[in-house]
């Protein structure tokens, strides 16, 4: 009676431990393939500048927006107490843009909601994230690190402007 | 049990719910001013939004758990191996450093002047008490593993054939796995903050100090889970009127939290710049594997519910579950606290899965999130615990059952409103840690939904005030004797079926080392040597 009370015991153990392994898996491998099929990425490794000399160092030396090819972007921005600048941009529907950032002094965040743009901007380290804008709009540009007493203040907006 | 014992653990719980009292009333008011209340220009003593959310955030995540952990976990293991602590003295030691660095910590806290979050990145700068504070509070969680370890090592010297009883292994394993998380905190205010709040370096590197942050910041969440599994664990299936069920199986999950908790911090830094893909993805490999061992808790935990109820007649594949003794508060709160942790941990997934976190970091979704797994998994079950421990400690009985029911649910129902909310706003794109009522991009589609935020967290304010007053009425007011304590939960399938491995200690905490070594080791050693600390502090609040 004692032994067939633990073998039933263990085959319920074992008939979770299965699952509970596969699910995990299972999860895991459709998460790698959604990531790396929708070509969504993360934030990566850029590069360190000093966070004392942003205003001297490139590309922060020539803030705001440059049209790299046609419906291809690039901002150039930095963030401070409490601000963004460039605060407000202007691009046509259909635009791919990059956004290279870093921020002059404490913790900042670069939040786009809707075109995924989820990004920190820590003191010394450059930032990159890259967005499409097709529905023309107003976008908010969030600060979403607190950053002190203002930091509710702190945004700005990209305008798509419906194509030509 | 020694009544000494039973004075400290008193001791702790008494500091941590002074704390959670502050966490409630700190947390309406942020509720209010998302509903477009702002009270903080009458608080005399809050002065503003974000001194708030910092009293909130330490009050909450580092005080209750952290006191409250600290006496419930020693109060269990002694009575696991029937017998004292083995350095009393060192016990009293401990929470006085404890409560001397809390006390050091407050004094700029309350002042306004270490107004900086519970993760105080730099370079925001706080006041060096701060920092010294919370430092003497974590050598103070190291000093109850020493006198723990210390316990069992005299238990086994006379028990060397015996299995470790389950609860004195879990509370064991907790702090082990909390020593080595503990770790990179220590590290960052040695190295960095403490150093540079004195004066004595210039700067400090944010993206370090947040990799040494979270290296401790994520493990930090199972500090707080694994006591509260060790009530589900050791105390609940009896509490249900049921049998644990698989006694082994507890066993191997929590010796994955020792081995698994730490090697996954990234996955808090999947946004941040400086730190290879590759690395992230490695660690959303492992917080994967961390769920393994959720998910056979989860199973463990459910199946010994249903053994009680279905001992008490309940039937069906879900029908059993109404059989359980809901009258009792203790257990009442604790299933609520499990039923929303499940979706805690569904939300977690969705948290840990790489680019998906580009949609919800940062954003009031993970408030939503913590407010159902450290802010109702552990807290509504510390309050269920607290129902059979404060009654214990007080000698006197619970002064009402019915007024402890109406708590248990309200919490229940207001954090369904609050928590869900929130979920939706962030996955509107709300941010979080944000005076949100002044905000100047606040978007129509938010403003339907906010008033529920006031609504929420005016439930749970009211919950945890009906929490506090019955158990102030259960110390001056109560007449009858306390009932005694829950008692240990028999195993189905006992602590003999177990593998004798599982009560060795150096292999897993060698395992723990290498898998950090691995997940860290490159990134760490990389920053350690290309770091200049050269981001100056500011006081911006
Ligand atoms: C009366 C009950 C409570 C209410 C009404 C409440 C409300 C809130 C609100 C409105 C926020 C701020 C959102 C923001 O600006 O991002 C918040 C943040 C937070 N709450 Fe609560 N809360 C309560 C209880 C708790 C409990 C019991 C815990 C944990 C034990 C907790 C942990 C936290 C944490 C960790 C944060 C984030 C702090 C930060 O961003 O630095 N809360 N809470
Ligand atoms: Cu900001």
């Amino acid at each position: 009676m004692a032994t067939r009370k633990a073998t039933t015991v263990y085959l319920y153990e074992l008939a979770w431990i299965l699952p509970s392994f596969a699910i995990p898996v299972g999860m895991l491998v459709a998460l790698v393939v959604t990531a790396f099929g929708a070509g969504i990425h993360l934030p990566g490794q850029e590069r360190r500048i000093d966070p004392t000399k942003v205003a001297e160092t490139a590309p922060f030396d020539t803030p705001g927006l440059v049209e790299l090819a046609p419906g291809q972007y690039e901002v150039r921005m930095t963030a401070q107490i409490w601000a963004f600048a460039p605060n407000e941009i202007r691009v046509p529907a259909g635009s791919t843009v990059h956004f290279w950032a870093t921020s002059k002094d404490v913790v900042h965040g670069l939040l786009i909601p809707k075109v995924h743009v989820n990004v920190m901007l820590l003191p010394g380290q450059v930032a990159h994230a890259v967005a499409r804008f097709d529905t023309p709009g107003e976008y908010p540009i969030i600060c979403h690190e607190y950053c002190g007493i203002a930091h509710h203040t702190m945004a700005g907006k990209v305008i798509v402007e419906a194509a030509r | 049990m020694t009544r000494s014992e039973d004075r400290l653990t008193a001791a702790f719980v008494a500091v941590a719910l002074v704390a959670l009292f502050g966490g409630a009333l700190t947390g309406v008011f942020q509720a209010l001013e998302h509903s477009g209340l702002n009270v903080y220009p009458s608080t005399p003593l809050v002065k503003s939004y974000y001194h708030s959310l910092t009293l909130h955030g330490v009050l909450n995540v580092l005080v209750w758990t952290t006191f409250f952990i600290c006496g419930f976990v020693p109060f269990l293991v002694t009575r696991a191996l029937g017998r004292p602590l083995a350095l009393p003295g060192l016990a009293w030691l401990t929470f006085w450093v404890m409560l001397g660095g809390l006390v050091l910590a407050a004094i700029p806290l309350l002042g306004n002047a270490a107004t900086v979050m519970f993760t105080f990145y730099p370079p925001l700068k706080a006041h060096w008490a701060f920092y010294v504070g919370l430092t003497l509070v974590v050598v103070g969680t190291w000093l109850v593993t020493l006198n723990l370890a210390l316990t069992w090592r005299a238990w086994r010297r006379q028990h060397p054939a015996e299995r470790t009883p389950l609860a004195a292994f879990m509370g064991l394993v907790t702090f082990a796995m909390w020593t080595i998380a503990s770790l990179g905190i220590a590290a960052e205010m040695l190295v960095m903050l403490i150093p540079w709040s004195l004066g004595l370096i210039g700067g400090t590197d944010p993206l370090l100090a947040r990799v040494l942050f979270w290296f401790t910041g994520h493990p930090i969440v199972y500090f707080w889970l694994l006591p509260a599994y060790m009530s589900w664990y050791a105390l609940v299936p009896r509490q249900a009127g049921g049998k644990l069920f698989s006694d082994p199986l507890a066993r191997t999950s929590f010796i994955l939290f020792l081995v698994l908790s730490t090697p996954l911090g990234f996955h808090h830094q999947y946004t941040d710049p400086g730190i290879h893909v590759g690395w992230k993805l490695v660690h959303a490999f492992l917080t994967f594997a961390v769920f393994f061992p959720s998910l056979l808790t989860f199973f463990n935990v459910v199946a010994s519910l249903e053994s009680g109820a279905r001992a008490r007649g309940g039937r069906g594949w879900v029908a059993w579950f109404a059989r359980l003794p809901w009258g009792d508060p203790s257990l009442a709160a604790q299933v609520l606290a499990m039923l929303l942790f499940t979706f805690g941990g569904i939300g977690g997934l969705i948290n840990a899965s790489y680019n998906l976190n580009l949609v919800v970091h940062n954003t009031a979704w993970i408030v939503g999130h913590l407010h159902l797994t450290v802010g109702t998994a552990v807290t509504l079950t510390f309050m269920g615990i607290c129902y059979w421990l404060v009654p214990h400690l007080a000698g006197r009985a619970l002064w009402s059952r019915r007024l402890a029911l109406a708590q248990v649910w309200t919490w229940f129902v207001g954090m369904i409103v609050f928590s869900n909310t929130l979920h939706r706003l962030g996955l509107m794109g709300m941010p979080r840690r944000t005076m949100i009522g002044a905000a100047a991009y606040v978007q129509p589609e938010w403003k339907v939904l906010l008033p529920l935020v006031g609504a929420g967290g005016a439930l749970l304010f009211l919950s945890s005030v009906l929490f506090f007053l019955n158990l102030v009425l259960t110390l001056v007011a109560s007449r009858a004797p306390a009932p005694a304590v829950p008692a240990f939960s028999e195993a189905l399938s006992g602590a003999d079926h177990a593998p004798a491995i599982l009560d060795r200690w150096r292999p897993w905490i060698a395992l723990a080392f290498v898998l950090i070594a691995i997940a860290y080791g490159p990134t760490l050693v990389r920053l350690a040597l290309t770091t200049p600390f050269n981001t100056p502090g500011l006081r911006v609040w």
